[in-house]
């Protein structure tokens, strides 16, 4: 057995086409790192930021948000405000010392499995270079509570 | 201790300001009417009593305590969980209970920077760095102070909460209507709201109370309200200067929005809102009016502290708690 660190990805993708992408690649038996959990939105302007977050909460160490080209939402702009919060939510987890590269935006026609599973292989390596990213605030809290306390407080 | 027979309150102060008490006294006469249905059995900052007087009480003995304040020390944690055990409802009043508030931007840094942020920059006058010490030993035996935890936590990341009142600090009007409808249920008049519930708010949106006038945003430059004047009709988002109106539960009649101040968040998430500063980042971004990666990046610059911008009140009780530089060795 490998001991590499085997990064935890979700990817969220739009049903048009990225999720098609995904589909084609599948279709075409294209390989490509299996480290990736997909989740299927309707569009990527569906995505509310608080997904993203919660992934990073609940233990994932890349997120991979993946739309249509812009221009081609089926939706005609949703796509425009998933960038929109995409630079500004990796700004922000930047400054909450998540690494910018641990989020990714990838557009993908569902013509183009190639480009999703070479992306998606990419961006993998990428984390794993990067490392896990385990978060646990809690775990910090839990081992600074071991000091000595006078008994009467501890009570 | 002697007892009237009325039913007991409590009231306590953890990680806070103190705001949250001048509010409660802020109801003017309404607070003789907490006297007349309640006995005040424990309230720091109102009248005197001891930590062990309420440990000597009986499990359950307090009917409602109003707990203000984060969890940031050991002292902190103990009396939460002391009142826990102590009361029927514990209700996490203000901010800084519900959500972590102030002393939860704490939870940025890590507490190394926290205490030399104290005790150790320009303006501070100590020469020899001295530090506070969790323990101390004096002729007449060892003192402590509360030792501080590496990150600030909720009250209901500490214990089981029965109600919620958000607000920075709580609108006085809303705390007399909450201390009515609990005289309410002691007369048998009224139901106690499901348990969990926020109370002495609203449950829409900030926006939803304000009378600015709406219409389509498209933000080219964020700006920062000492740099504009702005119009008194128009919605204070749509001016480029950003207002936490849409994510922010309502409560407060829109006060700020009102008085020319965009909304900050006080009053912590929206009714449904899982991590408020992502539901505020969504309504900011959205509105930016560029569809090119440069220049949306040019935009964003703009808002130098994202995290400072939409986590103010609410970085305790977020999904994320405290950046890694807080919480990772």
């Amino acid at each position: 057995m490998s001991e590499q660190f085997e990064p935890v990805i979700i990817g969220f993708t739009c049903n048009w086409c990225s999720y098609r992408a995904a589909d084609m690649a599948g279709m075409g038996r294209i390989k490509y790192a299996p480290n990736i959990r997909l989740i299927r939105l309707m569009c990527s302007g569906r995505l509310d930021p608080t997904f993203v977050i919660k992934a990073f909460a609940g233990g994932a160490d890349g997120v991979l948000v993946s739309g249509c080209h812009p221009g081609d939402c089926h939706y005609i702009e949703q796509n425009y405000k998933a960038m929109r919060r995409f630079y500004l939510l990796r700004k922000l987890l930047s400054q909450m010392g998540i690494e910018p590269e641990r989020l990714k935006l990838l557009w993908a026609s569902a013509a183009e499995g190639q480009i999703f599973a070479d992306e998606v292989t990419k961006f993998t390596e990428e984390v794993r270079a990067l490392g896990p990213l385990h978060w646990n605030p809690a775990a910090a809290l839990l081992a600074e509570q071991t000091f000595h306390q006078p008994a009467e407080v501890a009570a | 201790m002697t007892t009237n027979g009325k039913p007991k309150f409590a009231m306590y102060w953890a990680a806070s300001c103190g705001g949250c008490e001048i509010a409660v006294l802020n109801i003017h006469e309404k607070i003789l009417d907490v006297d007349a249905n309640f006995e005040v059995v424990f309230w720091p900052v109102a009248m005197d009593a001891k930590y062990k007087d309420v440990e000597a009480m009986e499990d359950g003995s307090i009917l409602l305590t109003l707990f203000n304040g984060a969890i940031r020390n050991d002292e902190n944690e103990h009396i939460a969980k002391l009142l826990r055990k102590k009361s029927q409802i514990l209700v996490a009043f203000g901010s800084c209970a519900t959500e972590g508030c102030m002393p939860a931007l704490a939870n940025l840094s890590p507490l190394e920077e926290v205490v030399s942020t104290a005790f150790s920059t320009v303006s501070t006058d100590n020469p020899n760095q001295i530090r506070p010490q969790p323990t101390y030993t004096v002729p007449e035996g060892e003192i402590y102070i509360p030792k501080l935890y590496p990150i600030v936590r909720t009250l209901d990341q500490v214990v089981d909460v029965d109600y919620y009142m958000p607000g920075c600090p709580p609108e006085s009007h809303q705390i007399a209507a909450v201390i009515d409808l609990v005289i309410d249920v002691l007369k048998g008049k009224a139901a106690l709201p499901p348990k969990g519930s926020t109370i002495g708010a609203g449950g829409s949106t900030v926006c939803d109370d304000c009378p600015r006038k709406r219409d389509v945003k498209k933000i080219k430059e964020f700006k920062r309200i000492q740099d504009v004047m702005l119009d008194p009709e128009i919605c204070i988002l749509e001016q480029g200067v950003i207002c936490s109106g849409p994510a922010t539960r309502n409560g407060c009649s829109a006060l700020c929005p009102q008085a020319g101040s965009p909304c900050i968040g006080c009053y912590g998430p929206a009714e449904g809102v899982i991590d408020y500063g992502a539901r505020l980042l969504t309504a900011v971004a959205s509105v930016i009016d560029s569809n090119n990666p440069e220049e949306i990046e040019r935009i964003i610059d703009g808002i130098p502290d994202p995290v400072g911008m939409f986590y103010r009140f609410n970085l305790g009780g977020s999904l994320l708690r405290a950046s890694k530089a807080a919480w990772a060795k």
